[in-house]
């Protein structure tokens, strides 16, 4: 989703400061909240991904679950993930988690982007993808934490949810949120959603859920998708919802500093052989050499 | 016939086959694929040299041409050194050789062990690519994200991708040692040009071969390889 924006906190793959004259940043950025103890799992905020961003993904299979479709895919950029969990008590609870990029305040995706400016971060918190930059490498699925962006196969390009952010530029709320009929889907600054998170959390935890909370991993900065959980102790039981999620130590290693080291340590090398020749010079033959391989041979020939 | 081994140069002086034209053509097909691989690899590599790209037509035919690139330099290579593989294993003279690098860099070859048809730096090199492009190729076809990264986990795409940077990182080192040398010690570039040396070369930088030459010379069943 590219628009020329003045309120870059960070590029792909650019090493100088990005065009950040405009980084009013109010409240935290802005936020969505995804209250899982208000989800009926209608897909609403499913349907309204697609047909704001005109999107129609391929009709897929039943298989006797709710959950439709399977999975992410390069047209589905959510998706209502059904999870039937039996508690302690013997219960049965269906645990619907609303999936899609969490807009990491670290993305790994962007930290992994080859690409200049394929991957953007703007001032409030939005990380979004811009396809006309895109090469297709895939390198931003083995940076995202939460398995998120999905390789088109008809185009070659990622996609992921852009938090709308083209309705956000224009002051209006995310597709989803506009369509949720629960209120479960809620949007605003990052800090007026912990606060409303929190009066959330206290009226759970007054019925029973004791371990309600916020999750708003620190792994990853904090980020501006969060949930309110009735488990935040046990995230997993969310469709796997990650527990302590961070950029992997492999691509930190891949995308940090060791890079501009060893492209230093490329350039000291070719730097050493020239410096070499210049000192000590190059190692030539001479007719001495000759002379001697000529003896050498006459010898050799005489034994034989 | 004349003798393969052995041809006259134009000032007279007895020239040697080091390479036959087989294995001239296979070492520059390695080395345009490699130069072609390592520019597109390096592009997607660091953000400056980003612009690397514009070589190969934009950043998506870089990802594209790539590992087709990465594999032309393997199969070249596989080419250009199973023949020689025996010849490049190394010996104790070789260990010798190493021991007096000082000797070696300061061009003082009186004071060293005779070498064969390659010294212990030139055998340090081919097992250097060759292990380094076993790493490029089975991290490579980890991160080839068009055909098989999806068979793997996230987490080995992950390891993979620095496997990947990390030996072509060696790789790109190794080879700017390799066209040093040959830059270095006058007389090896024209061995993979043109495909021989002088006698007076052979002698002073690879003497062992060198006898090795003579006494097979006088042998009709020789060959230059």
């Amino acid at each position: 989703m590219a628009l020329q924006s003045l309120d870059i906190r960070r590029r792909s793959a650019t090493t100088t400061r990005p065009p950040d004259i405009r980084s009013m940043s109010i409240g935290g950025g802005v936020a969505k909240l995804i209250d899982t103890s208000k989800c009926i799992g209608c897909k609403a905020c499913q349907v309204a991904c697609m047909e704001w961003n005109d999107l129609r993904d391929e009709i897929g299979t039943n298989t006797g679950q709710y959950q439709n479709p399977h999975d992410l895919t390069a047209s589905s950029w959510t998706l209502m993930r059904f999870a039937e969990v039996e508690t302690p008590k013997g219960d049965l609870e269906w645990l619907i988690r609303k999936d899609g990029c969490m807009h990491c305040a670290d993305p790994g995706c962007l930290k992994a982007c080859p690409s200049p400016g394929a991957i953007v971060q703007y001032a409030n918190g939005i990380v979004d993808f811009h396809e006309e930059n895109c090469i297709g490498c895939g390198y931003c699925i083995a940076g995202c934490p939460f398995d998120i962006p999905r390789l088109s196969q008809r185009d070659h390009k990622v996609y992921k949810c852009t938090l709308c952010s083209d309705r956000v530029a224009v002051g209006l709320e995310p597709a989803c949120i506009k369509a949720c009929p629960t209120g479960a889907l809620v949007f605003g600054t990052k800090e007026d959603m912990q606060q409303h998170a929190a009066e959330r959390i206290e009226d759970l935890k007054s019925r029973g859920f004791e371990h309600a909370g916020l999750y708003d991993p620190a792994g990853v900065g904090g980020t501006h998708v969060m949930y309110v959980l009735h488990h935040a102790d046990q995230p997993e039981l969310y469709n796997d919802l990650p527990a302590d999620p961070h950029i992997s130590l492999a691509v930190r290693v891949w995308k940090g500093r060791t890079k501009p080291l060893a492209l230093a340590v490329m350039g000291l090398t070719a730097l050493i052989g020239f410096f070499h020749y210049t000192r000590v010079g190059p190692d030539e033959t001479d007719e001495r050499d000759e002379a001697a391989a000529q003896d050498l041979a006459r010898k050799s020939g005489k034994q034989s | 016939m004349t003798d393969p081994a052995t041809q006259s140069g134009t000032g007279g002086a007895p020239l040697i086959v080091r390479y036959t034209p087989e294995v001239r053509t296979r070492h520059w097909l390695t080395a345009l694929a490699f130069v072609l691989a390592a520019l597109s690899g390096l592009a997607l590599f660091h953000p400056a040299l980003f612009g690397l790209s514009a070589l190969f037509g934009g950043g998506p035919w870089t990802r594209i041409l790539h590992p087709y690139l990465g594999l032309t330099m393997l199969l070249a290579f596989v080419a250009l050194a199973a023949p020689m593989h025996g010849q490049n294993r190394m010996e104790p003279r070789d260990w010798e050789w190493l021991r007096r690098y000082r000797d070696v860099i300061s061009n003082r070859e009186e004071k060293l062990p005779e070498v064969g048809r390659y010294n212990a730096g030139q055998k340090i090199i081919y097992h250097a690519a060759l292990w380094l492009l076993v790493g490029l190729l089975l991290s490579g076809v980890v991160i080839w994200r068009s055909y098989f990264a999806g068979y793997f986990t996230v987490d080995v795409v992950r390891v993979a991708a620095v496997v990947h940077a990390l030996c072509a990182f060696l790789l790109v080192c190794t080879i700017i040692v390799h066209v040093y040398a040959a830059i270095w010690v006058k007389g090896s570039v024209r061995a993979m040009t043109r495909g021989t040396v002088t006698a007076g070369w052979a002698f002073k930088h690879h003497r062992a071969w060198y006898r090795e030459m003579l006494t097979h010379a006088t042998n009709p069943r020789s060959r230059a390889n």
